[in-house]
């Protein structure tokens, strides 16, 4: 028989690749685990586009629809809101929405298709809480300054009506504007814009 | 002990390490004679960690983790299950006294400086455990399926979107879905009663073992293993059973009565344990007029506030907990009881503690001008009671602290 010699390289060699193979392994293994915490099919197949009716909206009325479990507003604008919100400058931090999500065909002053029609995810782009409609002018908790908008109760954000956030306050961005159509005039299709359904 | 008895024990040492394992950390494990009632906190919050086990097991009987069904199985505990209603209060208000037990805890670790040499590791998983507790009260607020829970759900997990590249699909993946729906419920019921209560007892266990190698502090801060009689016991330590298990049964039964008020005549504790909002099931379409979450967290949500900047608001209030961690690092005190340190380390803690408490104050009011501006006050302050640390911490330690544990 051989002397008995403890070759340590490769000891250490058997070691370090055991020990890599089963990090490898591990990995390999958790990824179904991690996976399956990612939304379920049933969870994305939930975002089917839905139907508003605004026949009966009259000016200054805020209608609330449930679209992908989010609030979804559409608000009747009057003549006066779309004069100020045309006039709106440095106090918006996003006058032109450059930086916003919202469709190529809302990319304008007002943000909507129609100008008096304006539809918004009604969810604060600081940290997803549903902004309060404010359409009372110069209210004592918000200023002499306000015209009407989106108050965020949670951390005080405020938006303008057509959902362009205020400088100085947590939200980044201003509200996103969902992919919508008209059906009729008086019918919205919200969560699609043409094309495919 | 008769001779059964006796046999039995023998028997069992022979296979398992029983009266080793209870001498170590009982009978023989020697503590500082000179415990205050700082001292209490400690095995309270073990007997709050039993209580919420406990009182959890049996209210997962009856709860059903289902966004249709969850806010009436709380209900239906509350009025038709036989006393459902003690059940729950104990749990609920066991989660607020929780934290009370554990900030008492860490304050009294901070002012006697128990989280100094040779037991920063004592200190770092303490803090581990305090941000496992904060995971968990979190998670748990979600079960009723309230206004609160829903909303506050929203927003805390919002605050993982705000990292930059990956935040949002991280959200996504914590939320199960687009919003908080019946998936983030079902997955924060897992998370709540199973995950992390396990890897809370884990980090309990290392935090004792740990403190057991290196030994208590006390309120003098003396090393008591610096005097040892001829058996190696420490000349000013006591053994931690009978002595301390008995003294610590007077603080259980002063805990007990108290938790007891409270369970019986004000178990929502004026909105401040169980929120008024939260009577109200979820809504989805709907944030309450004035959200603010459960007291102690406000401290750091007053943080977040302050920031007008949603990426640096999420900065400040991670980092205003991830600064704690440090604290082993940024005391250069030699001395480490707050009995003999100068004047500026004193009035450092007593601006910490107004700042605690006033941002605690601020977080849970509806913002305002004025709210903003002492929230950013007292944050500056907060940080600058870490940060500036090192440079103030070593000032005025002139005063001696003596070797032994003196008998006054």
């Amino acid at each position: 028989m051989s002397e008995q010699v403890v070759n340590k390289r490769r000891r250490l060699f058997l070691t370090a690749a055991a020990t890599a193979v089963t990090g490898v392994g591990a990995a390999f293994v958790a990824v179904p685990f991690v996976a399956s915490m990612n939304p379920s099919a049933r969870a994305k197949a939930a975002g089917a586009p839905v139907e508003a009716d605004i026949s009966k909206l009259e000016v200054g009325q805020l209608i609330r629809v449930e679209w992908r479990g989010k609030p979804v507003w559409v608000l009747k604008r009057s003549e006066e809101t779309l004069t100020n919100i045309a006039n709106a400058g440095d106090e918006l931090r996003d006058v032109g929405s450059n930086e916003s999500e919202q469709p190529e065909s809302c990319k304008n002053a007002g943000r909507s298709i129609k100008p008096e029609v304006f539809l918004a995810v009604g969810i604060c782009t600081h940290l997803g809480c549903s902004p309060t409609f404010r359409p009372d002018v110069a209210p004592d908790d918000l200023g002499p300054d306000w015209k009407g908008g989106f108050f965020c109760p949670c951390h005080g954000s405020k938006f303008d009506l057509s959902g362009r956030v205020f400088a100085g306050v947590p939200a980044p961005l201003n509200l996103v504007v969902p992919p919508h159509k008209y059906l009729t005039d008086s019918r919205i299709l919200i969560g699609s814009d043409g094309g495919q359904a | 002990m008769s001779g059964l008895l006796k046999n039995a024990l023998t028997w069992a040492d022979d296979r398992f390490p029983l009266s080793k394992v209870w001498n170590e950390h009982l009978a023989e494990y020697y503590a500082p004679k000179n415990f205050n009632w700082m001292y209490y906190f400690g095995s309270l919050a073990i007997l709050v960690l039993v209580n919420q086990i406990l009182t959890g097991i049996f209210l997962t009987i009856n709860y059903k983790p289902d966004a249709q069904l969850a806010f009436d199985s709380v209900e239906y505990i509350m009025r038709d299950v036989d006393w459902g209603w003690l059940i729950r209060y104990m749990h609920s208000t066991g989660a607020s006294l929780f934290f009370v037990v554990v900030y008492l805890h860490m304050f009294r670790g901070l002012i006697y400086g128990s989280f100094k040499k040779p037991r920063e590791l004592v200190w770092i998983f303490g803090m581990i455990i305090y941000l496992a507790l904060m995971a968990e009260a979190f998670m748990g607020y979600l079960l009723p399926w309230g206004q609160m829970s829903y909303w506050g759900a929203q927003v805390i997990v919002s605050l993982f979107g705000a990292i930059p590249y990956v935040g949002e699909d991280l959200a996504l993946w914590l939320r199960g879905d687009y919003v908080i729906s019946d998936s983030t419920l079902n997955r924060f019921f897992a998370f709540h009663v199973i995950a992390i209560p396990l890897v809370l007892v884990v980090l309990v266990f290392m935090h004792i073992v740990a403190l057991h190698a290196v030994g208590s502090n006390n309120p003098e801060g003396i090393e008591i293993k610096k005097h040892k009689d001829k058996k190696g016991i420490p000349l000013d330590g006591i053994p931690f059973h009978p002595y301390y298990s008995v003294k610590d049964l007077v603080g259980v039964a002063v805990f007990l009565f108290i938790f007891a008020l409270i369970i019986f005549y004000m178990p929502e504790m004026g909105g401040y344990f169980l929120e008024h909002a939260n009577f109200v099931p979820a809504n989805p379409l709907k944030t309450p007029e004035h959200i603010a979450p459960v007291w102690y967290f406000t401290p750091f949500y007053a943080i977040l506030r302050a920031v007008p900047d949603k990426f640096l608001g999420v900065v400040a209030m991670g980092g205003a907990i991830f600064v704690m961690f440090l604290l082993p690092w940024l005391d250069r005190g030699v001395n480490k009881s707050i009995r003999y340190r100068g004047p500026v380390f004193k009035a450092a803690i007593v601006t910490f503690v107004i700042s605690f408490v006033a941002l605690g104050y601020f977080g849970m009011q509806p913002v305002t001008a004025l709210g903003t501006f002492c929230s950013r006050l007292f944050s500056v302050l907060y940080f600058a009671f870490f940060l500036l640390m090192p440079f103030y911490s070593n000032i005025g330690q002139d005063k001696h602290v003596p070797e032994r544990v003196s008998d006054k």
